[in-house]
């Protein structure tokens, strides 16, 4: 296995981008990972495309070689494929992407994530698509309400409140007002969370991210190639893809996100390195508890205790684990698709240093990236 | 939605579960085959019983289309007393929902398809007057 460095990213604006086309998402972002890279274009090998659902937002399918063609890759004739896994298909699609770099197969690829979603009707009805239609949604569970489950346990065993968890939204905003591309570049308070309409109770239309429209591109390279483009390579140690049931109802515990805990270990050990090692986190932040149980389930927090990171501030910009300086799912926006590739070009610029007013000092950065409630999860570790 | 909710009736009107008599673990909805032993699986069907209690709820606000005119409802967890979690609908005021609540199957109106379709049925859960 060869070593894996990211030598461009870009992105779109993320947000509701009515008078924009699918197409021209793609290529804004394309067009600035190759700049980024020092690229002509020519020298890309392979693309491989993270999109949960073209097929119902959009009525196109077929879009990895709709996505080749408007990046002007059509002309070069490279294979381009699709991954889809809930809004874990950016995920899903860097570590495949990484996969056929580090075997050796390609020396350049692209990773690539979008999605288009405010051009149809109901796009929570497409994001419940995510959780099992036959005995979770026929039931009238909602993805929000999964959710809301968990956060209703939580508060009930280990002393949570609905305020700790607007606190965590109210971070991430707060992180987004230095982020260029996000989507909600302003600030909210606690008491604007507490009092937004309920979506499932206990969450709110506030400690929900929103169903945004973007695209994000990241270009990998083997080591020695990435050398020749860039004097600032972020390696990517270790990406790690872990499942578990797929219902909720069928995990042990529901506070449990076992393919979260088993994907951090495996990703720690193969980064040969340890969690107290990582010196920012990009974590999906769906709804406001989900980032609060990825606390739990990566380690930063122990179980039953994510709540207090928050109190203590340990996740904010300046604490000793700073989350999100993007400004999340919530703030920078989820682009369903586009999200796990977003994530990591956070992390690609923290570490390269240019993060702007947003940036933490670290050496290394970990993505998370979650489908659905934790059927599926991305866990990666880079370095600068 | 309805092809896919008369292909499990049998399921659905009577919290039928599946056993896997090599290992003893009991899943809901039913498999043919046991996640733990796989090829070594022993599956026969078994009844999960009708009273249990509410792991955990949401009071859901917003719905999607199909289940809009139901708005607020309760979905909640239920462990059985048999030991498995079902997902289902709780039938009482979301005032008095609460976590540890007793709770029994019941037989109740699930929705129907489209203005001039069937109504069907299934199970959701009331609470259990002690
Ligand atoms: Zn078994």
């Amino acid at each position: 296995m060869r070593r894996v460095a990211i030598i461009g990213v870009g992105m779109s604006r993320f947000g509701e981008l009515w008078e924009r086309s699918f197409r021209d998402i793609v290529i804004s972002a394309g067009t600035e990972a190759i700049e980024d890279a020092n690229l002509e274009g020519r020298e890309i090998e392979a693309m491989y495309v993270g999109n949960m659902s073209g097929g119902r937002f959009l009525a196109q399918e077929h879009i990895a070689a709709l996505i080749a063609d408007y990046s002007g890759l059509a002309s070069i004739n490279i294979p381009s494929i699709r991954v889809e896994a809930g809004d874990a298909s950016g995920g899903v699609a860097l570590k495949e992407a990484y996969i056929a770099v580090a075997s050796g197969i390609h020396d350049i690829v692209i990773a690539a994530g979008a999605e288009k979603v405010t051009d149809v009707g109901s796009a929570m009805e497409i994001m419940n698509s995510s959780i099992d239609q036959e005995w979770e949604a026929f039931h009238g569970a909602t993805l929000a309400s999964l959710y809301a489950m968990m956060a209703r346990f939580h508060m009930h065993e280990y002393g949570s409140t609905e305020e700790d968890l607007a606190k965590i939204s109210v971070k991430n905003h707060r992180n987004a007002v230095h982020n260029p591309k996000a989507q909600f570049r302003r600030e909210i308070s606690v008491e604007a969370v507490l009092s937004s309409p309920y979506v499932a109770e206990p969450l709110k239309v506030l400690d929900s991210a929103p169903i945004s429209d973007g695209a994000s591109v990241i270009i990998l390279a083997s080591e020695d190639v990435a050398r020749k483009y860039t004097d600032t390579p972020v390696f990517i140690d270790s990406i790690v893809q872990s499942s578990d049931y797929f219902a909720l109802q069928n995990r042990e515990d529901v506070l449990e996100m076992r393919s979260v805990r088993v994907a951090t270990r495996k990703a720690l050990k193969l980064a040969r390195c340890e969690l107290r090692d990582i010196g920012v986190f990009e974590m999906h932040d769906s709804f406001t508890i989900t980032e609060m149980l990825l606390y739990e389930n990566v380690g930063i927090a122990e179980k039953g205790k994510g709540h207090e990171l928050v109190r203590e501030g340990e996740v904010e910009l300046g604490g000793r684990t700073p989350v999100n300086p993007s400004g999340g799912l919530k703030a920078c926006g989820h682009a369903v698709g586009a999200t796990g590739i977003r994530q990591a070009a956070e992390i690609a610029l923290q570490l390269r240093g240019d993060a702007g007013k947003r940036q933490v000092d670290a050496e290394r950065g970990m993505v998370v990236n979650v489908g659905g409630t934790g059927a599926t999860a991305v866990v990666s570790v880079f370095r600068r | 939605m309805l092809p896919r909710f008369w292909r499990k009736i049998k399921y659905r009107y009577n919290l039928i579960g599946t056993k896997c008599e090599n290992c003893g673990r009991t899943f809901y909805p039913p498999r043919n085959l046991c996640p733990e032993c796989r090829r070594k699986s022993s599956i026969v069907e078994v009844e999960l019983g009708d009273t249990g209690v509410v792991l955990s709820y949401s009071v859901v606000h917003d719905a999607p289309e199909s289940m809009k005119l139901e708005r607020p409802y309760i979905v909640g967890l239920i462990r059985l007393d048999s030991g498995v979690v079902v997902t289902s609908q709780i039938v009482c005021d979301p005032e008095d929902v609460r976590i540890g609540m007793r709770v029994r199957a019941a037989f109740r109106r699930y929705g129907e398809d489209g203005e001039d379709g069937i109504i069907y049925y299934g199970t959701k859960f009331v609470p259990v007057e002690e």
